[in-house]
């Protein structure tokens, strides 16, 4: 067991570009559950739909980065129009439903043979973003980052995902501090009220769970870029939950909340398994493999993910007044 | 009303409970009774009906079923084989898409049954469709390709199979809905606690199948009670919101996913002991498939009987229909619930052990057909029992059948459109009422 | 003063000089219960007119329908000659017909200040586009925050501008919904029991407020249980009992009608009418 490997392995989580993907999906949410109250269970599906729309604009429509990113905008403000206009006039659950379900679909839909030659099936799609990384302006060399060596790539990735996590933040900052942001506030308390004041709440709902899509999508394409791959089993329901789970982490009606959430959660969750898998390596848990030991912390997001929300609902970060969501 | 009043005592409130898993439970043994002393046959591994890629086809010599022959195909670095049935038919389950070869294994055809060298290397495509037909042209007669109408009769004959299953399982979603207004968003994970515990008890540590059913009902029923009583009780008491028990119950489902991963592994359990394939014309199915179709039908029949003939039973619907009123009028809705998820995790169990038999399970069955339960429960309308078999029965059917004309792995698609639809169209599903819409 | 509302002999359902909301044959049934059956119903423009009943009368349900918030079996209605059958509420309030409700719906997590100014709705910021650019909408809103800091003082808020909503009293989310709904300068403004719960020495303040709407106006249209009252500021008065209208009239001329004390009495005797008997 390599304590300092332990230690310093998840440290690099702190500010890799997956982190910045997950917390972009986390900002997501925010917009529509924590200002507007939208339960999306399927965040997985607009990264999903963001990683395969710029994959596709990327190696097959020749859209060129800023292209294959519109492309990806485009797609999925049509994939939140899908969801939100069956779902926007009922009660809340069922958007959750649709949500999950339609996470599920997309899914299996990119693994199909049938779309294999546009998504390449289960293999999925690999030299996504090579046109974006020609566009590196980081002289090539392997930087050191807070003791972390990365290469120009890398660094290069990882500013990507991070200032658009910044960018982001700042967008949503400046909308829920407006009047459009306050109507949000309201929707989330009592849709009725702000129908009687003259407020189209349906659109409001539906241009918040578009945002929030295409964040999520931001997501998405971040964590296909650094990885270079899109792949089918990356969208499932726990990557959704993993973003809930950090999203509650920090506070779901804040814009920080996700982001420090995202930090925290991901160095706390990496740190975990590593220290389950030493542990088992040095015979501390005999009854199981060493697969089984790194799946310790998926159980423990879960729980935590119930407590949150039951103990802790404003998170670390939340106005404890402000976030006592109802409905 | 008045006699609803005295539902609370609490003596007999799980009498009726268990009187119906006494009966589910004598079904059980009744129907696997009467199959155990069978062997199983199939050297070749059986078809297995949620494969994705599949080759079939009848051979048919001078206008006879050719019987017990042997089918093999190979392709991407893979084989398999097949044995024809009583009436000729065959199908192979293939791994994934891609090009295939089959052929004749000659030496298992009967005396005087001929084929050319030629005529015995059928080119196998599935890359452009997932259910290839092959004919194999025999001596004097041929070989015949499933016709539309057969190729119907048997995907409605699955979807028959599959809707009764998901309607016991989605019932569970339903009542739970509308007593509490909760939609659980772990139920599939009950589905998937049925079949791995059955598979547990009865292939891990070699229990006869009909105990390590009851056994696994009664502790599902169990975990039910429990669930509700040191999660979703207190969460009542604490007045959280909707919304945030439905986030809890998404939490729930993935650390129950995880332990379920961690305890059974991730790889697929086979617990289908003894299975028969038996044939009824165009209907090809297995002894499994039937006696699931009844243990369906009599848990169906079981819970209607609950719901309109029983006290507590009536006294559930009462809740359903206005919580508030029924509290007025004394029934104690906590005993209700604490019943309703006795009884809905209790079939559900069912539901994962038929599921567990039929298709195999591993640690994401349940959450794999959460979405279709949901379709199922939304397109029959929220809460209301009737129309979650009903839209069961649709959607199972819809999912089957339309692998006529769809790739099977995108039938469950066809879920979500129905899903899209009814909201779109009737949001308060077929049999549901308007005011539930809030 | 009657003829200058009515025309033609005064009854149930009888035509107005200057209507501004005509209903016919408005009908919605909860089950077998027939809550709402208005077999026709004007409201005269510029005045202050009274929805009065017992208890289950369905007044809140006209209310509902009227304003779009549930859907009536049947009927037609029409504001300023506008056919409003089947509109959506957000419209029925931006066309001018603006409600409040009678469980209070204050936003109990934003401020109060926050909460009246919702209540305006000419606010550039609203749209998602404009609110990214601060200066479009800022004018606007500075005048939004002077009119609601105004309206505030008026209805004894002033101090609690900056509050969470939460932490005011039942009476002053009553006041705080009236409020709001004044910010959006209704043409016609339906007030469910707005003074219910709210202090007596504020009632008089609010009383006089609500004739100056009147003297600036605006229709209004409210329920209210409170006999004296509503003797005190309406200038008509409508009575609702089982469904339907069973009479209307001056309130003078209304409190003496054997109908309505019928109503009253039939669905609770301790019913108090005011100085009628
Ligand atoms: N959502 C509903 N479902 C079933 N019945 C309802 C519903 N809303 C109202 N009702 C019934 O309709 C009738 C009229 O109710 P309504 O609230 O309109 O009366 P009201 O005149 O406003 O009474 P109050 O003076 O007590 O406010 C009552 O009998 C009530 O029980
Ligand atoms: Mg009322």
């Amino acid at each position: 067991m390599d304590l300092v490997q332990i230690l310093s392995l998840p440290l690099i989580q702190f500010f890799s570009a997956t982190t910045a993907a997950y917390v972009l999906c986390a900002l997501g949410i925010a917009m529509q559950f924590g200002f507007t109250g939208l339960l999306n269970f399927g965040q997985a599906a607009f990264a999903a739909v963001g990683a395969y729309a710029y994959a596709i604009g990327d190696l097959f429509l020749h859209f060129g980065p800023i292209g294959s990113l519109a492309f990806a905008v485009i797609c999925a403000t049509g994939f939140s129009f899908v969801l939100g206009i069956p779902t926007l006039r009922l009660r809340a659950d069922y958007l959750a439903i649709v949500t999950i379900a339609a996470s599920e679909t997309f899914r299996l839909l990119m693994t199909s043979g049938q779309l294999g030659p546009w998504t390449g099936g289960t293999e999925g799609l690999d030299s996504v973003g090579n046109a974006y990384y020609k566009m590196n302006p980081i002289p090539q060399g392997i930087y050191n980052v807070l003791g972390i060596p990365l290469t120009e790539k890398q660094l290069w990735s990882d500013l990507t995902g991070w200032s658009t996590v910044v960018v982001c933040a700042l967008i949503m900052l400046v909308l829920t501090r407006s009047p459009w942001g306050r109507a949000l506030k309201g929707i989330r308390e009592d849709e009725d009220a702000l129908k009687s004041l003259g407020k189209n709440t349906f659109a409001y709902k539906m241009q918040a769970l578009t945002i929030g899509g295409i964040f999520g999508a931001f997501g998405g394409i971040v964590f296909s870029i650094d990885s270079q791959t899109v792949q089918p089993t990356v969208f499932g329901t726990n990557f959704t939950f993993m973003c809930w789970t950090l999203l509650l982490l920090g506070g779901a009606a804040t814009v920080l909340g996700p982001i420090a959430g995202g930090m925290v959660f991901f160095v706390v969750f990496l740190f975990l398994q590593h220290l389950l898998q030493g542990l088992q390596g040095v015979g501390i848990l005999p009854f199981m493999t060493q697969d089984q030991a790194s799946q310790i912390p998926f159980v423990v997001m879960g729980v935590t993910l119930m407590l949150l929300v039951i103990f802790k609902p404003q998170g670390f970060f939340g106005n404890k007044k402000e976030t006592q969501i109802n409905g | 009303m008045s006699q609803l009043l005295k539902v609370a005592r609490p003596g007999n409130r799980f009498i009726p409970s268990l009187v119906l898993f006494a009966m589910l439970a004598v079904a059980f043994s009744a129907l696997f009774g009467a199959t155990s002393a069978q062997a199983a046959t199939a050297e070749c591994k059986p078809h297995d009906v949620s494969a994705a890629f599949m080759v079939e086809g009848t051979l048919i010599d001078n206008d006879k079923p050719v019987v017990g022959a042997k089918i093999l195909i190979t392709g991407e670095g893979f084989n398999a084989c097949g044995i024809t049935d009583d009436s000729g038919y065959f199908i192979i389950d293939a791994p994934k898409a891609g090009k295939y070869v089959a052929s004749i294994d000659t030496t298992t055809l009967p005396a005087g049954v001929k084929i050319s060298t030629e005529g015995n290397q059928q080119a196998v495509d599935l890359i452009s469709t997932n259910d290839q037909s092959v004919l194999f042209p025999l001596g004097a007669g041929a070989s015949t390709a499933t016709s539309f109408l057969d190729q119907l009769t048997g995907y409605a004959f699955q979807g028959l199979n599959f809707g009764l299953m998901l309607a016991i399982c989605s019932l569970g979603v339903s009542l739970i809905f509308g007593t509490t207004g909760f939609s659980n968003f772990a139920h599939g994970e009950t589905v998937t606690l049925g079949a791995l515990l059955t598979w547990f008890l009865s292939v891990a540590l070699h229990w006869p199948i009909l105990i390590a059913a009851a056994v696994t009902i009664v502790l599902v029923a169990g975990y039910g009670i429990g669930q509700n009583k040191y999660i979703w009780r207190p969460l009542r008491k604490r007045r959280l919101g909707l919304n945030q028990t439905m986030i809890v119950s998404i939490g729930f489902a993935m650390a129950l996913r995880y332990l379920f991963l961690i305890l059974f592994n991730g790889d697929t359990k086979d617990l289908s002991g003894n299975t028969q394939q038996i044939t009824f014309g165009a209907i090809h199915t297995t002894n499994i498939a039937l006696i699931s179709m009844v243990i369906c039908v009599i848990t169906l029949a079981a819970i209607a009987f609950f719901l309109t003939r029983t006290r507590i039973g009536k006294a559930t619907r009462a809740v359903s229909d206005n919580a508030a009123l029924a509290s007025a009028t004394g029934i104690d809705i906590e005993s209700i619930i604490s019943i309703v998820w006795l009884i809905a995790a209790g079939t559900t169990a069912v539901a994962g052990i038929l599921f567990g038999l039929q298709y195999q399970a591993n640690y994401l069955t349940g959450a794999n057909i959460l979405l279709l339960m949901f379709a199922a429960t939304t397109l029959g309308g929220l809460g209301t029992a009737m129309g979650t078999t009903v839209g069961a029965l649709v959607i199972g059917m819809v999912v089957q059948v339309s692998a006529i004309w769809i790739p099977t792995d995108l039938t469950f698609a066809t879920a979500l459109v129905i899903l899209i639809l009814t909201l779109l169209v009737r949001p308060q599903g077929i049999l549901g009422k308007k005011q539930r819409l809030g | 003063m009657a003829d200058l509302i009515a025309k033609g002999t005064i009854e149930p359902g009888c035509q107005k000089v200057d209507p501004i909301l005509i209903a016919d044959s408005v009908s919605r049934s909860f089950g077998g219960n027939k809550a709402v059956d208005v077999a026709h119903l004007e409201i005269p423009r510029g005045k202050i007119t009274a929805l009065i009943g017992p208890n289950g009368a369905g007044k809140t349900t006209l209310f509902n329908l009227l304003t779009g918030f549930d859907k009536p079996d049947t009927g037609t209605w029409n504001f300023e000659g506008r056919n409003l059958a089947g509109v959506a509420p957000y419209k029925v309030a931006r066309i001018g017909m603006i409600r409040t409700f009678q469980l209070t719906k204050a936003l109990s997590l934003l401020t109060v200040l926050d909460n009246m100014r919702l209540g305006a709705q000419t606010n550039p910021g609203e749209k998602i586009f404009a609110s990214l650019i601060r200066p479009i909408w800022a004018k606007q809103e500075a005048e939004i925050t002077e009119r609601a800091e105004t309206l505030l003082k008026r209805f004894k808020l002033d101090t609690k501008a900056a509050d969470y909503a939460a932490a005011l009293s039942g009476g002053q989310r009553k006041l705080l919904e009236m409020a709001r709904a004044l910010m959006g300068n209704p043409k016609l403004v339906m007030l469910d029991e707005p003074m219910a719960g709210v202090n007596p020495a504020l009632t008089q303040s609010l009383l006089d407020h609500i004739k100056g709407l009147k003297a600036n106006g605006t229709t209004v249209l409210f329920v209210e249980h409170d006999m004296h009252m509503v003797r005190h500021i309406s200038d008509w008065v409508v009575v609702m009992a089982e469904g339907k209208i069973v009479a209307e009239g001056p309130p003078a001329d209304v409190m003496k009608n054997p109908a309505v004390i019928d109503a009253y009495l039939g669905a609770h005797a301790d019913s108090d009418l005011g100085d009628v008997r």
